[in-house]
């Protein structure tokens, strides 16, 4: 059977599904027999699911307009200056 | 603003990079407009700041422009985005903490578990439903509160990973970093993480104990 510390090594793996079958098979042997291993696999797969649940993590921040046409305004400059001086920096 | 896929198809990408390195600035723009909110995002999950995020959103995009020749296709153009603003960001870190060492090169376990072991001492069963003991308000604050609390280093390798989605070989190329050293990272951040909710979501009362 894994030890904690090996299993504690294939945990990401586990979580993130890259695991082959038979590491699975021995990590879920473990965790069945270790509640405290049970305990952190459980928990762990909450926490990256709580943060998987809250979408407004991933979702793209508004971009204020003032920032936007500062930016723009930027690129179209530095358009300016590749144009008349190559590929080097403005 | 784009209300469309997260991601542009990555024949369309491809198409408007091109024209872009041709010197198409609609192109370009089309390229902000695509990824400007979601870079803005990354940067603010890494900084922690608002200022420090719109500067490094206006940065990476303006050094992606001027480099944009260098940028050879063999990744997405995204992920390439993602590296710059990364960097700018950790920039903006190291100003802002003078003295203090930020880096992605620290040096971790390599991820046989061993090292990580240290960082499980809390060993409790969640509550099924903490959404009841918390309002979102209070939830988000729990969540950020963590987050924020983590080293740049493990923020930044758990962001990319499991709030962007990013693969670990995604991750492992905006970051410069290998595959094994992404890993790792990302193991200590998710245990350091799992450490702390377990600080607000553990159960309480009878049930506590109930997994023996």
């Amino acid at each position: 059977m894994l030890t904690c510390k090996e299993f504690l090594g294939w945990l990401n793996d586990c979580l993130d599904n890259t695991a082959d079958a038979e590491t699975k098979a021995q990590v879920e042997k473990h965790v069945s027999n270790c509640p405290n291993c049970w305990v952190v696999y459980d928990t762990t797969k909450k926490t990256i699911d709580v943060y998987k649940g809250d979408a407004y993590r991933s979702e793209p921040q508004p971009v204020p307009e003032s920032l936007k046409a500062k930016l723009l305004e930027a690129i179209q400059r530095r358009c300016g200056a590749k144009g008349s001086k190559g590929n080097s920096e403005a | 603003m784009a209300t469309a896929s997260l991601h542009l198809d990555p024949a369309q990408e491809t198409q408007l990079v091109q024209q872009a390195k041709a010197g198409d600035l609609d192109a370009f723009t089309q390229l902000v407009n695509r990824y400007d909110g979601k870079i803005l995002r990354l940067a603010k999950h890494i900084t922690q700041n608002q200022e420090d995020a719109e500067d490094v959103l206006q940065e990476a995009f303006l050094k992606a422009f001027t480099h944009l020749d260098r940028f050879e296709g063999g990744s997405r153009f995204y992920t390439w985005l993602v590296r710059i603003a990364v960097n700018e960001s950790l920039m903006k870190l190291r100003k802002r903490r003078t003295g203090k060492e930020v880096s992605l090169d620290a040096p971790v376990d390599m991820g046989d578990g061993g090292d990580a072991q240290s960082l499980v001492r809390e060993i409790a069963v969640w509550d099924d439903t903490p959404e009841k003991r918390y309002s979102h308000e209070e939830m988000r604050g729990i969540l950020d509160q963590a987050i924020e609390s983590l080293e740049p280093i493990y923020r930044t390798v758990f962001v990319l990973r499991d709030v962007e989605e990013l693969s670990t070989e995604e991750t492992a190329e905006a970051l410069d970093l290998t595959v094994p050293a992404v890993k790792s990272r990302l193991l200590r951040a998710r245990l350091q993480l799992r450490e702390k909710l377990t600080k607000s979501f553990r159960r309480t009362g009878d049930n506590a104990f109930a997994y023996l």
